[in-house]
């Protein structure tokens, strides 16, 4: 998703900055990120920069989130319309002549395209769109172009929509425009949800290229992997999660090996996911838990957790840090990787492994931008990619002096409506997400004493207006009904969620949300809009 | 002239605006501090750090005093010993200090402070219990118990100025004073988002984690440095394990990215590991759609013949793989490897897309 989108505009899919910056920048703009609650640890640094060294704070986001608290300017959007407002804080700086003209015509190309699109958004226009009123998007238009190093951070907000590509590249449009990436204290950051998605991203767990981004449509890239794993590769490029289970659906893909993912409870309109699946022929779950996805399995294989396996985790600033093992796992479980080594042997292609540390010597030899990484020197601290050599220091932040791709790509983009937007029969937009004390499917996280007793259900966020409307009173049970299911939790009345907007979190299986969202991708990431569907709300 | 004061008789280099503490901590001198909390402003409410300064008319908290230039500070004379030994005194009495039955035992400052200033009797009477406000152990996580509570704030600067989750302040005044949440509700029912470093920087045994009661005391306890694995920061956390098993989890000090910090879910949500839940060994589908256990030989056995079989009758893409954003690298390698090399398709992905 991120990798899509800035890897368009900048060569490169990751965090551009480090996390430590943002302490110590002039200004951030956090958009689509509930920054408090799904990434805490930056949220405190995001807070502590505002509190303790001025830092100038824009918040873009139609949830009134914690950091709304700490804003200088907050612009509520209605969920969908992001390119629509990026667009208009362009308009308004290319306008009033704010851009860093320098910076546009040595280190970009495509501004003229851009300049014609954004031309269109006026902030009369864009209030119209995205219901921010003109006067505060002129005002955040000026105090980011105002800001001599202004970061930019976003999260799954920005990326889950059917526009989730066109979003992040209007992000990295608004940063380049002022001359913010390349420079410490600047750039776009995407706070990644999961721990390692970075590094499965870096690692090749992606059907269109191997380790460090490497096409596999690229002749001479594939020769190179071919030699280096002795095998006859594949030149097509493969399918994505979203179309490995339509193909399960359709028939084309007849196994599934799933490891440590639990689609059954994350992926859009699940009733139509478990009818996916249920054609499969063959399906294998890897896991430490038999998850909502294992109980459909043929084969189980029982997996170790962090803590009991050695290995490396990279995080969302690029930074690839040590995971030690501190305990035995139980039972038979073992780490991912012996039983990937298993199955691969007696399939006649031996993968022969000592431990975690010789693959990483061997992820070295194919993977560029880890080339340096070794585990001796990560014994210390973790080091931050590109790092090439082993005398090479990681790198802090990306496209200094000079983009990956070389200029750095303008995108115009026009604004296009979510997918499904509420309407008389189902009159209310809902969002899902995170909340503080859980994580993800909630495998982990519900199996742990305190976030249970803190947060112990699914709730329905529901506006005091809406609620009085509706008769629905707070903590009463509610049915949620969209075109695909209905799930039912009880009502959380409260101003977080704009009226006729409500919000939901996925992490209980008790009330899966992902019955109601909608399967509609973006086309380029092929990521589904869990940010905006449209349902009913009654009193259950 | 480069910007010297004497430290123990020795010129010494400050950086303008420095405090004592840390100028001659870079001088090689450590001064004893306890309510000293790197990364938040100094309050000097402790009194332990106090130095004596030349010409000053008292002593002097170093840890809030700016060095001036040639300024003359003594560390370790006579009149600081024994300042600093009845500050530990009064402290001492300021509450129940039984290290017998303290959590902290063995991680307390208080306790290696008394143990270095030689002090093996109570000098002042300690506070009557009728005066103490009553423990609070009504939620899941962390103890308040008041007893222990010397009142160095560290909490409340941990709270307020390192997390910025703002949930905590003294409260009261005289010896009525408390640590509390607005409104002095337990931590539940207050704004507290469970971050639990308030525990991380208590120095004695005030704050302590609820689920590590009775599961190992810190001399028992190996530390084993890992990265969290919760969401995408990556902050770096120490296992405290006894027995093969986790005690507590608390921050690594000074490392990029977290500094010291961690969250709700990095601190606190590690007992999923022992879940009865876990997966024990392979599980193998029945005719009957039941599971039955497997051994490692017959589940791969089986994958691998299975993959086999639908190779050869649909070729390799009618396989996929889904690989997964929360195990290592190395699992992440092995899997597009195997799904490219032995498969023979580029059917892989994972969850980076929701």
């Amino acid at each position: 998703m991120t990798v899509a989108g800035l890897a368009a505009t900048f060569g490169s899919g990751a965090m551009t900055n480090s996390i430590d910056e943002l302490e110590y920048t002039d200004l951030i703009l956090a958009t689509g990120t509930n920054t408090t609650e799904n990434h805490p640890v930056i949220g405190m640094k995001v807070k502590r920069a505002v509190r303790q060294h001025g830092t100038k704070l824009i918040v873009i986001d139609p949830r009134e989130i914690d950091l709304v608290k700490y804003a200088d300017i907050w612009l509520r959007q209605k969920p969908g319309t992001d390119v629509a407002v990026f667009n208009g804080l362009m308009n308004v700086i290319i306008a009033e002549g704010l851009y860093d003209k320098e910076y546009v015509a040595g280190r970009t190309e495509g501004f003229e395209a851009l300049k014609e699109v954004v031309a269109k958004y006026t902030p009369e226009a864009v209030e119209k769109i995205s219901g921010v009123p003109a006067e505060d998007l002129k005002k955040a238009a000026r105090l980011y172009a105002g800001a001599a190093r202004a970061s930019i951070i976003y999260a799954m907000g920005i990326t889950q929509h059917t526009t989730g590509t066109d979003n992040v590249k209007s992000t990295a449009n608004l940063a380049m425009l002022c001359g913010n990436v390349g420079i410490e204290g600047g750039g776009v950051n995407p706070l990644r949800g999961q721990n390692n998605v970075q590094g499965a991203c870096d690692m090749g767990a992606l059907p269109n290229v191997y380790p460090a981004y490497q096409p596999v449509a690229n002749d001479d890239v594939r020769k190179k992997f071919e030699a280096a794993w002795k095998a006859a590769l594949s030149a097509k490029p493969g399918l994505t999660l979203m179309e490995i289970m339509a193909a399960a659906g359709s028939g084309k893909v007849k196994a599934l090996y799933v490891m440590g993912e639990n689609p059954l409870l994350s992926d859009p309109d699940l009733q139509h996911v478990k009818k996916e699946l249920q054609k499969l022929e063959l399906m294998i779950v890897q896991d430490i838990f038999l998850t909502e996805t294992a109980q459909m399995a043929d084969v189980v294989l029982p997996a170790c957790a962090f803590a009991e396996k050695e290995g490396t985790f990279t995080n969302t600033e690029r930074r690839v840090q040590r995971v030690r093992k501190a305990l035995e796992p139980p039972g038979e479980a073992k780490a991912d990787w012996e039983i990937i080594c298993g199955i691969s042997g007696k399939m006649g292609y031996p993968m022969a492994y000592a431990s975690a540390r010789e693959i990483c010597e061997e992820v070295r030899t194919v993977t560029p931008s880890y080339a340096g990484i070794t585990y001796e020197r990560l014994e210390k601290e973790g080091l931050q990619w590109p790092c090439p050599t082993v005398s090479h220091a990681g790198t802090k932040f990306l496209h200094k002096d000079k983009f990956s791709r070389g200029l750095g790509l303008f995108t115009a983009l026009e604004h296009i409506p979510p997918n499904e937007l509420p309407d008389q029969e189902y009159p209310f937009l809902l969002s899902t997400g995170r909340v503080l004390y859980h994580y993800h499917t909630g495998t982990m996280t519900t199996r742990a004493r305190g976030p249970v007793e803190r947060c112990p259900e699914s709730l329905v966020e529901i506006h005091p207006e809406d609620a009085e409307r509706l008769g629905i009173a707070d903590g009463q049970k509610v049915k949620v009904t969209s075109r695909r299911g209905k799930v039912e939790a009880k009502a959380h009345i409260t101003e977080k969620s704009a009226p006729g907007s409500i919000f939901m979190n996925f992490h209980f299986n008790e009330a899966p949300v992902n019955f109601l969202t909608n399967p509609a991708l973006d086309p380029i990431g092929k990521i589904p809009e869990y940010k905006v569907c449209a349902v009913k709300l009654e009193a259950a | 002239m480069s910007d010297t004061f004497i430290l123990n008789g020795k010129e010494t280099p400050y950086t303008p605006g420095q405090m004592i503490l840390e100028a001659a901590k870079n001088g090689g001198i450590e001064i004893p501090t306890l309510c000293y909390l790197k990364g938040s402003t100094p309050t000097g409410a402790c009194r332990i750090c106090l130095v004596e300064v030349k010409g000053a008319r008292s002593l002097m908290a170093a840890c809030s005093t700016p060095v001036t230039p040639g300024m003359e500070v003594f560390t370790e004379t006579a009149l600081v010993h024994q300042a600093r030994k009845l500050n530990v005194e009064l402290l001492l009495s300021s509450g129940t200090h039984n290290c017998l039955v303290c959590e902290a035992n063995g991680n307390c400052r208080l306790q290696d402070l008394a143990y270095f200033y030689k002090i093996t009797d109570l000098r002042f009477e300690e506070k009557a219990a009728s005066d103490i406000y009553p423990k609070e152990d009504q939620n899941p996580l962390i103890v308040r118990d008041f007893s222990r509570c010397i009142l160095c704030g560290r909490c409340v600067q941990a709270c307020n100025e390192v997390m910025v989750n703002r949930a905590i302040s003294q409260g009261y005044r005289g010896k009525e004073s408390k640590i509390v949440t607005g409104g002095d509700l337990p931590y539940h029912e207050s704004e507290c988002v469970f971050c639990g470093q308030c525990v991380e920087v208590c120095p004695v045994g005030a704050l302590t984690e609820k689920k590590a009661k009775g599961l190992g005391r810190p001399w028992e306890i190996k530390k084993i440095r890992t990265t969290c694995p919760y969401c995408g920061v990556g902050c770096q956390q120490w296992l405290h394990v006894k027995d093969g098993k986790i005690v507590k989890v608390t921050a690594v000090e000074d490392a990029q990215p977290n500094q010291g910090r961690l969250c709700v879910k990095g601190r606190f949500a590690y007992d999923f590991i022992y879940s009865e839940e876990r997966l024990k060994t392979p599980l193998i589908r029945e005719a009957n759609g039941e599971f039955r256990e497997a051994s490692w030989d017959e589940a791969l056995d089986l994958v691998a013949e299975k993959f086999k079989e639908i190779i050869k009758k649909d070729g390799p893409d009618a396989i996929a793989g889904v690989s997964c954003a929360r195990s290592i690298n190395e699992d992440s390698y092995q899997m597009q490897k195997f799904f490219r090399a032995v498969i023979g398709t580029n059917n892989i992905d994972h969850c980076a897309r929701t």
